[in-house]
């Protein structure tokens, strides 16, 4: 029973943090592609993310009593994290962040300045124009980036407080499609590090993590799941497993079987 | 006689009249859009307008705003 106490003391403690803010879950989901408002609320919730990613877009102006995100997650129990999606060019990101920190007061984005589709690779020339402005005006710059080693410790040099590759194409669900590349840009970073694009399944969650991951970013697994609030709970779950997992460290693979079972005392 | 201001709101020219006292302020669009101004935020001319200066930011014919709010996104 004691040992069982201490394990659960030991996850509450293992926090992360970020620009100054501390979290506890390693999970951030966006909040885009639900079937309605009242889904978004309920999947994040199940999710436990504290963290969620958000859109700035223009408003619907034939309807402006329509209902808004903020109705359903609340901006005071969640953290805002807007984005740049949709932007191709570095000038449209800053653009967008900055109204973001005047309609929320945030300083802490996620940034991506994406290539042109059907990969909306991250576009790094892009990227690296925007950060340099962002950081300038003194925001705290969450970044989508290749999985790119020298991208991504320029990107910390510059100031970024966590380094975000992608597993695989936004969107796409093809899971972390470069964990070895993902282990190697690990190694030579301090800020937090999460994988950003690609997760289809909880599996794909808890890799990332047994990886080393401080946290994931998600949000088509959970959205376009058959029942995401399910998802979410599975994804919830997947995390901390793989947060688990690798802060147990996994055994050493061997090639070829080392039984479990004492091989003397055996009936003969 | 009343002026009207053709303003590029959101992409799309629409007019306004200005109203009988002077010239038509943002924080005056807003009221005659019908928006929340703690939800959503304002850029005049690719500058922002804080929030604070609403009242005293006042549009010409010509000007392009772009009035964001948040919505859902990954």
């Amino acid at each position: 029973m004691d040992q069982v106490m201490t394990a659960e003391d030991t996850q509450s403690e293992d926090t992360w943090t970020v620009a100054g803010r501390t979290f506890h879950s390693r999970l951030i989901v966006g909040t885009g592609r639900y079937k309605d408002l009242e889904e978004t609320g309920a999947a994040i919730a199940a999710s436990g993310a504290e963290i969620v990613t958000v859109a700035v877009r223009r408003v619907n102006l034939s309807d402006p009593k329509a209902p808004m995100l903020q109705d359903y997650v609340d901006p005071k129990k969640y953290t805002y994290l807007p984005n740049t999606a949709g932007c191709f060019t570095a000038n449209d990101a800053v653009r967008t962040l900055r109204l973001a920190r005047e309609a929320g007061g945030w300083n802490l984005v996620k940034l991506e300045v994406l290539g042109p589709p059907p990969l909306l690779y991250p576009d790094m020339r892009g990227t690296f124009e925007a950060v340099e402005v962002l950081i300038k005006d003194g925001f705290e710059v969450m970044v989508y980036c290749a999985d790119d080693p020298l991208a991504a410790k320029r990107l910390e040099e510059m100031g970024c407080v966590a380094i975000m590759p992608l597993g695989a194409p936004i969107g796409s669900g093809l899971g972390v499609q470069n964990p070895a590349m993902i282990s190697m840009m690990m190694e030579h970073i301090t800020v937090p590090f999460l994988v950003d694009a690609g997760v289809g399944t909880a599996s794909d969650a808890a890799i990332a993590m047994e990886l080393g991951c401080t946290a994931v970013l998600l949000n088509s697994a959970i959205a376009h799941a058959k029942n995401p609030i399910l998802m979410a709970k599975a994804m919830k779950h997947a995390i901390e497993a793989g947060r688990l997992a690798y802060l147990a460290g996994r055994m050493p693979r061997r090639m070829g079987a080392d039984p479990s079972s004492p091989l003397t005392g055996l009936i003969r | 006689m009343r002026d009207v201001l053709t303003l590029l709101l959101n992409g799309e020219n629409r007019q306004f009249e200005t109203p009988a006292r002077g010239p038509l302020s943002v924080l005056g669009l807003l009221i005659e859009l019908g928006l929340d101004m703690r939800k959503v935020a304002i850029e005049r001319n690719e500058e922002i307008v804080p929030r604070s200066r609403y009242a005293e930011t006042w549009l010409v014919s010509g000007d392009q705003l772009e009035i964001v709010h948040f919505i859902g996104g990954g």
